[in-house]
């Protein structure tokens, strides 16, 4: 009945055995991210580093050298611009001033009476204070960290500790992947990219549960087969559901891609990153650190021994 | 799994039905709206400041300020009152958070206690036996004023808000001392902060006019204070001003822009007790200067020629006609106990809004039907079904946003667009659990039964922990953020719901249909 068929009916590609390659990349992916966010950070926007930021559309195509001429003879430090989607649209953006809060009203005044009458619309104007963009800072750290241990702890009462520990560390990777992203491509991070982080975070541990629920069951159905086989046969009974779902997911996302708007083009950019990025993480990190970790078949004993709390494994990790 | 109760079906269709009614208003137009009588939903999505246009501002009460003020007015009774009753004193002055001094003489320390008593309100006086004093402002009193500040400030800043006729504005407490202001459909909120970042403190004093300023020292008791007005040579006039205050601007109760002899000026009147205060103050005064004081700042400090005894005057200085508009709306709308700071402010104009909600639209429903599309292609008939679920997710979302009247932001568009990806996964989860029960060679109710049983926890734990995520972004994020983690959250709810149970409820249908003899069409 179906039209398209991705993949044949029982896939046997052989993942764990490629788990070295896995890993190597990984370690590689994030050693990379670390390196390029320490040598040339991120590109905060004004929610984080605080600063003014205004867009605008003029009535004719925008000079912006001139402009940039202009609104840099100011005196009112860095002063950046750049077209934003169409020739009419500039964005400008101006660093922290020196001094308090009225320091940074006045300095939007000024540009605002530079651009005079060649503004036909004020689009967006954000003003982040230093207090505010501190503030900020620290809350998306907190609710980073936090949604991750959250979601290991969730799966730690549903799973075993096991399952907990290697998809908070395929987690880890994912969030370090992705801020490494940002940092090389020197897109904007801003709270709507923080948001989009955090919604790979999401996204990436849907995958990985999925995967870990088939993990456990093939566990329970064979008695004697070896624990690399049995996580492979699991990855590969989930593998077309992988794929369907991440291609759904991408069409949704490379449409709002194309034709979201400038706005959230780079919380978009995040996400699609974040899609290919965690379905990795569930092939390549989360399943085989199970194997890593030593995930034994008595720690998922069948699901009647598990309540009783038979087995000392089972006891131990909260099953 | 295979067997839909009555009762199950009765609530699906309900939850479907509800999901309708709430959702239709967002197809009518604001007047067909106002037209429906308030049983049936009336009310279409309601939208963020990023996409209808406006302003949010995040100001700061400067509580400490007031502390200070307040100590400071302390030293100044403490002068007054000590010098009145004769006792010595040295070291007067503010030490961090308290008034300091301390007494020439051990004999003088009970009759100081007495004296400066009634001055201090609230605050706690201690003299040690070496005479020496403070006086500091307890936690409690601290803490009661403070909520006192912000509750002020946040009605004095509705008052103006609302004296510039701006529509629906939104303004509310944020943690301690900070006031949030949404106004929709104000995309230059500049005029706005320049009203709110005045305090407006206006009050009358006499004109010290045997001190010349710039020249001589100021006396104990007056301040030099500088005009609005300009010497010829440019520079602002400077007034020694004394310290008193003849009327205060507490004692208002109206004022008006208007013009007197071709210039804009502002007019006031006074309360009877102002009026009176006034009165007295002017019949001893003819002849002599009298400022006009706000925030500090002299507006004018004209002649007083005749006893003002109706409790009417007029304030001229250098206004422009916009000037004297905004100073009669301080007026009238009072002071702020304290001095206001914008933290942040986010201002969204109307032209950027309405694009954004075009690119919304158009990415939402392109991707909706390309996943509709893939999901017919990758899964036949049962994909046929997913894909009308995943259109009865959409219409849920956005009933289940209308009814709560939560807010759409972009980033929320984004999060339903993400939500259409994603919502297919559960029912992807299930078909590919049939065709696996099909391929171990299992009948086919038998296979759709096993299917939605088996996927049944890998789905219920996925969204869990998606949500986990959701939920902390909700509680850590602000606006625009919020938005995001609101519609991802209902997309993660309405999306279990449509696959578990709708489309269970049309392959049940279609089981039941009896077609089911040969292959699963799936």
């Amino acid at each position: 009945m179906a039209l398209i068929r991705l993949l044949p009916a029982e896939p046997k590609v052989p993942f764990l055995a490629l788990r070295r390659w896995f890993l190597v990349f990984a370690m590689v992916l994030m050693t990379g991210s670390i390196a390029t966010f320490l040598t040339q950070g991120l590109n905060f926007g004004v929610d984080f580093r605080g600063g003014i930021l205004i867009e605008i559309r003029t009535h004719q195509p925008a000079d912006i050298e001139e402009l940039r001429g202009r609104l840099g003879g100011l005196g009112l430090g860095e002063v950046t611009l750049q077209e934003f989607g169409a020739p009419t649209d500039v964005l400008i953006n101006v660093q922290r001033q020196d001094g308090d809060e009225a320091a940074q009203m006045a300095a939007i005044s000024t540009v605002r009476a530079e651009l005079g009458e060649l503004v036909e619309e004020y689009r967006r104007t954000e003003f982040v204070g230093p207090r505010v963009g501190e503030e900020l800072r620290r809350a998306g750290m907190l609710a980073t960290i936090l949604s991750l241990l959250g979601i290991a702890v969730y799966i730690w009462f549903r799973f075993e500790w096991h399952f907990a520990l290697a998809a908070l560390l395929a987690l880890v990777h994912d969030v370090i992947a992705t801020v490494g992203f940002f940092s090389v491509l020197q897109i904007e991070f801003n709270l709507a990219t923080l948001a989009a982080v955090l919604t790979i975070a999401g996204y990436s541990i849907n995958d990985t549960v999925v995967v870990f629920d088939r993990v456990r069951e093939t566990v329970r159905k064979y008695k004697k087969k070896a624990m690399p086989e049995i996580l492979n046969e699991a990855l590969n009974a989930t593998l077309s559901r992988t794929i369907l779902t991440s291609v759904t997911t991408l069409i949704a996302l490379v449409t709002l891609y194309v034709l979201g708007g400038e706005v959230i083009r780079g919380f978009t950019a995040g996400l699609i990153w974040g899609v290919v990025i965690g379905t990795f993480s569930t092939i390549g990190i989360a399943v085989p650190l199970l194997y890593y970790l030593g995930l034994r078949r008595s720690s998922l004993a069948p699901a009647e021994e598990e309540q009783k709390g038979a087995t000392p494994a089972a006891a131990s990790g909260g099953g | 799994m295979v067997q839909i109760s009555r009762l199950q079906l009765l609530a699906i269709v309900g939850v479907l039905l509800a999901g309708l009614a709430f959702a239709a208003p967002n197809l009518l137009s604001r007047a067909t709206l106002d037209r429906l009588p308030d049983w049936i939903p009336n009310q279409p999505v309601n939208l963020g400041l990023d996409l209808r246009g406006g302003s949010y501002l995040l100001l700061e009460v400067d509580v400490d300020g007031v502390f200070e003020e307040q100590l400071s007015g302390f030293v100044d009774s403490v002068r007054v009152e000590l010098r009145r009753a004769r006792i010595g004193y040295t070291g007067l002055g503010l030490d961090d958070e308290s008034v300091v001094f301390s007494l020439r003489e051990q004999a003088d320390i009970e009759r100081a206690r007495e004296v400066l008593r009634d001055y201090i309100g609230d605050a706690v006086l201690r003299i040690d036996e070496q005479g020496r004093g403070s006086i500091t402002l307890t936690d409690e009193a601290k803490a009661e004023r403070r909520v006192s500040v912000v509750q002020q400030s946040i009605e004095i800043v509705r008052r103006r808000i609302d004296e510039t006729g701006t529509r629906e504005p939104t303004i509310q407490r944020q943690g301690e001392d900070r006031i949030l202001v949404q106004l929709p459909g104000v995309d230059d909120p500049e005029r706005i902060k320049e009203l709110l970042g005045q305090t407006a403190r206006m009050s009358f004093h006499l004109v010290d006019e045997d001190v010349v300023p710039g020249v001589d020292s100021v006396p104990p008791g007056s301040r030099l204070l500088q005009s609005q007005e300009r010497e010829v040579a440019g520079a602002p006039r400077e007034y020694v001003v004394r310290n008193r205050v003849m009327v205060s601007g507490d004692n208002l109760v109206d004022a008006q822009p208007t013009f007197q002899d071709g210039q804009p000026v502002v007019s006031f009147r006074f309360d009877s007790i102002g009026a009176q205060r006034f009165g007295e103050a002017t019949r001893s005064n003819v002849g002599r200067l009298f400022a006009i004081v706000l925030d500090d700042q002299v507006i004018s400090a004209p002649v007083i020629r005749e006893p003002i005894l109706g409790g009417r005057g007029i304030i001229s200085g250098s206004f422009t006609t916009q000037s004297a508009q905004d100073l009669a709306l301080l007026l009238r709308a009072g002071a702020l106990p304290a001095e206001l700071t914008v933290l942040e402010e986010r201002s969204v104009g109307p032209g950027l809004g309405a694009d954004s909600i075009a690119a919304g639209e158009t990415a939402s429903l392109l991707g909706l039907v390309l996943v509709m599309l893939f999901m017919s292609a990758a899964y036949g008939l049962f994909g046929v079904m997913a894909a009308c679920a995943l259109l009865i997710n959409l219409i849920l979302i956005l009933g289940v946003l209308s009814g709560l009247q939560a807010t759409l932001t972009l980033p929320g568009i984004a999060g339903i667009v993400l939500t259409i990806g994603m919502a297919v996964d559960a029912n992807v989860l299930i078909f590919e659990r049939i065709r696996e029960e099909v391929r171990n060679g299992r009948g086919p109710v038998s296979a759709i039964d096993m299917g939605y049983r088996q996927a049944l926890s890998a789905i219920i734990d996925a969204n869990v922990t998606t949500l986990i995520a959701a939920v902390l972004l909700y509680n850590f994020g602000t606006g625009p953020i919020r938005g995001f983690a609101v519609t991802l959250a209902i997309g993660l709810v309405t999306s279990m719901f449509t696959a578990i149970m709708v489309t269970r409820l049309m392959v049940v249908s279609w089981l039941r249909a009896g077609r089911a003899k040969k292959a699963l069409p799936i």
